[in-house]
């Protein structure tokens, strides 16, 4: 019975780290930057459903504020920020993130204070009874199962269906040839990190459902969700969901049988063996380094 | 004999003594605080310069030194739990034994890696090694840490000291003192070290693989090499800042030093040491000065001690965006454009740096 209800947590759990690797290889796909200011991002995002709902406004309008806020956030930080780095050198554009990271950090900090606040939930959280039996599926993580399944869905059909996103697939398979053709480079960059720090967003609200939220609370998610974007191949939304769901149901099993403290490691060693065994990830295309 | 005399580090050994010497006398005549400032900016410096020496000579990211410098603490700390006694310098080079064979462990992994992975795996490593610390509460003491009882100034060299300054020694002098002389060691090995064969070979890594491997350097054994050498100046750190701090706890090892650590680095200018030890002096003045700005605008203390990382992003970003080669990097070649025609720049500790590819 514990075996279960830890991969049905893991399995939650993991819907909302494949939230936040997609976010990542959105960003990784169109500008070829790992965005490690997502989690701050979320954090920020978070903070503010959480002011929203606290001035008595109800759960949804602060889910909602979020979400905007997180795609504001996204477009200003491209806008401001990312368009100006020398993409050439590949240390600078990961040191121009780690800078917003310790920015936002200090900001969340000093604006929303630096103690652990509770975040409410929108649904229960008591687990389903099934003959007798409690399940650790909560109402909650059934409701972030079906959110995060829907934003893919939406995610793959404005990528696939629309000129939007069809613009921004020539985008980021090749930007100059893209310009040529007539496409606002620009503006499908910036609606690309627009909509992956929503998607960040979402992750943020959903792991912060009934725990509690403190300027450093997404600092793990970053690593898992990072490793779980490279189990994927850092460049394929599909390995990206998949990759999430390993990490969640293997850090789940970790923390579940031998300890939370152990976690971190246990995700430093997935992301080396995988690395080590696969250097381009699971369901990668890209190549290994050869020199 | 000519040749032993103008042989670069025998002159530079001596101008290494001579500033240690010095720099006794300039510690004797400061303040307790102002002692452990110093002990601070020189542990701080020390593994700024081995990640400096890393990033801007190797072309490796690591975001991961805090985790070391938490692995030299701590083994400091172990070495003294239990009012167990070890002399100073075993104590250091155990950190440095211990920490470079951990970097041994990440370097092989990460030398066959690329950019971005290096930067994740390192980012694990930060997150991860203050976890084990709290989860193996017994021996690693949980979430207040293992204290580090203080050391004692040896008879011979209180002695020593005397004769020089002729005052006693206590010990946040003695730990300045300490921590100085690891300091010029370690900046003259490095410098010593990335002048020399090794250091062009990093070099020639760094600015085009594939023509240094052609000119029959071993790509992997040159990045395993600069990451154990980077990882060891973290280990010597963390392990002088659990002496001056006098514990070892996860708190004193978050993501945010790690970060930080790697900021102070791209602002004083990757692959100098002038800016590593300039980075490290803002880590270490900044929050001061930053905080009292922030209490007299009205901010409560918790708030303005959040002020010292934001003004650091801040800055890092608007570095990165406008001058990438860092304060001494962008300074320090304008400088030399003034002195021309002389060509002397032994003056400058700037290590040569080939173009940003």
């Amino acid at each position: 019975m514990q075996l279960i209800n830890t991969l049905l947590g893991g399995f939650s759990v993991g819907m909302i780290y494949a939230a936040f690797a997609l976010a990542l290889v959105l960003i990784w796909q169109s500008t070829r930057i790992v965005n490690f200011a997502q989690a701050p991002m979320a954090m920020i995002t978070t903070f503010i459903a959480l002011k929203v709902i606290e001035s008595g406004a109800s759960y949804w309008i602060g889910f909602t504020v979020a979400l905007v806020a997180g795609l504001v956030l996204g477009a200003l930080v491209e806008r401001l920020v990312i368009r100006y780095v020398d993409h050439d050198n590949h240390i600078n554009p990961v040191i121009l993130t780690l800078g917003l990271f310790i920015v936002l950090h200090a900001l969340a900090a000093i604006v929303f204070g630096s103690s652990f606040r509770s975040f409410p939930a929108a649904f229960d959280l008591t687990g389903i009874k099934v003959g007798g039996e409690t399940l650790a599926l909560t109402p909650f993580s059934i409701f972030t199962i079906l959110v995060v399944v829907a934003v893919m869905a939406a995610l793959r059909l404005l990528f696939m269906k629309t000129d939007l996103g069809l613009t921004m697939r020539a985008t980021a398979f090749n930007r100059e040839v893209a310009s040529v053709l007539g496409v606002k480079v620009n503006r499908a960059l910036t609606l690309g990190w627009a909509l992956a720090a929503l998607v960040g967003s979402l992750s943020g609200l959903l792991i912060a459902g009934g725990g509690l939220v403190h300027p450093a609370y997404m600092d793990g998610v970053v690593v898992y969700g990072f490793v779980a974007a490279v189990l994927g191949g850092l460049d394929s939304p599909a390995g990206a969901v998949v990759g999430g769901l390993v990490m969640g149901i293997v850090l789940a099993l970790v923390s579940g049988y031998l300890g939370s403290g152990l976690v971190p490691l246990a995700a430093l060693i997935v992301l080396v063996v995988v690395l080590l065994v696969r250097p381009g990830g699971l369901f990668s295309t890209t190549k290994e380094r050869t020199v | 004999m000519r040749r032993i005399v103008s042989s670069p580090m025998l002159r530079r050994g001596l101008a290494a003594i001579a500033l240690l010497i010095v720099s006794v006398f300039l510690i004797d005549m400061l303040s307790d605080y102002r002692q452990s400032q110093v002990s601070s900016v020189a542990y701080l410096a020390i593994a700024a310069g081995g990640l400096s020496v890393l990033i801007g000579l190797n072309g490796q990211l690591s975001l991961g030194h805090g985790a070391f410098m938490a692995i030299g603490a701590y083994t400091v700390a172990k070495m003294l739990q239990d009012g167990k006694e070890a002399p100073m310098l075993v104590l250091l080079v155990a950190a440095v034994i211990v920490t470079a064979l951990v970097g041994a462990i990440v370097a092989v992994a990460a030398a066959r890696l690329q950019g971005p992975y290096v930067a994740g795996a390192t980012l694990a490593l930060a997150v991860a090694v203050p976890a084990l610390a709290v989860h193996f509460r017994d021996a690693l003491g949980g979430e207040p840490g293992l204290r580090v009882s203080s050391p004692d100034v040896p008879t011979s060299i209180d002695d020593a000291l005397f004769f020089l300054t002729g005052t006693e020694t206590g010990t946040s002098q003695w730990l300045a003192t300490v921590s100085v002389a690891c300091l010029v060691v370690t900046f003259l090995l490095l410098r010593n070290l990335s002048q020399s064969r090794v250091g062009r070979q990093w070099r020639a890594v760094r600015d085009d693989p594939v023509a240094a491997q052609l000119a029959g350097i071993n790509l992997g054994r040159s990045r395993i090499v600069c990451f154990i050498v980077s990882a060891a100046c973290a280990g010597l750190a963390g392990g002088l800042m659990a002496m001056v701090t006098r514990v070892a706890a996860p708190s004193g090892f978050t993501l945010i030093l790690s970060l930080t650590l790697l900021m102070a680095v791209v602002l004083g200018g990757l692959g100098t040491l002038t800016g590593a030890l300039i980075g490290a002096a803002l880590l270490t003045l900044l929050p001061t000065y930053v905080t009292n700005a922030g209490s007299s605008l009205g901010l409560s203390d918790l708030q303005s001690a959040e002020l010292a990382p934001l003004v650091l992003g801040l800055t890092t970003i608007a570095v990165v965006l406008l001058a990438p080669a860092g304060l001494v990097g962008s300074i320090a070649p304008a400088l030399r454009r003034l002195r021309t025609p002389s060509t002397d720049t032994s003056v400058t500790t700037t290590i040569t740096r080939g173009e940003q590819s």
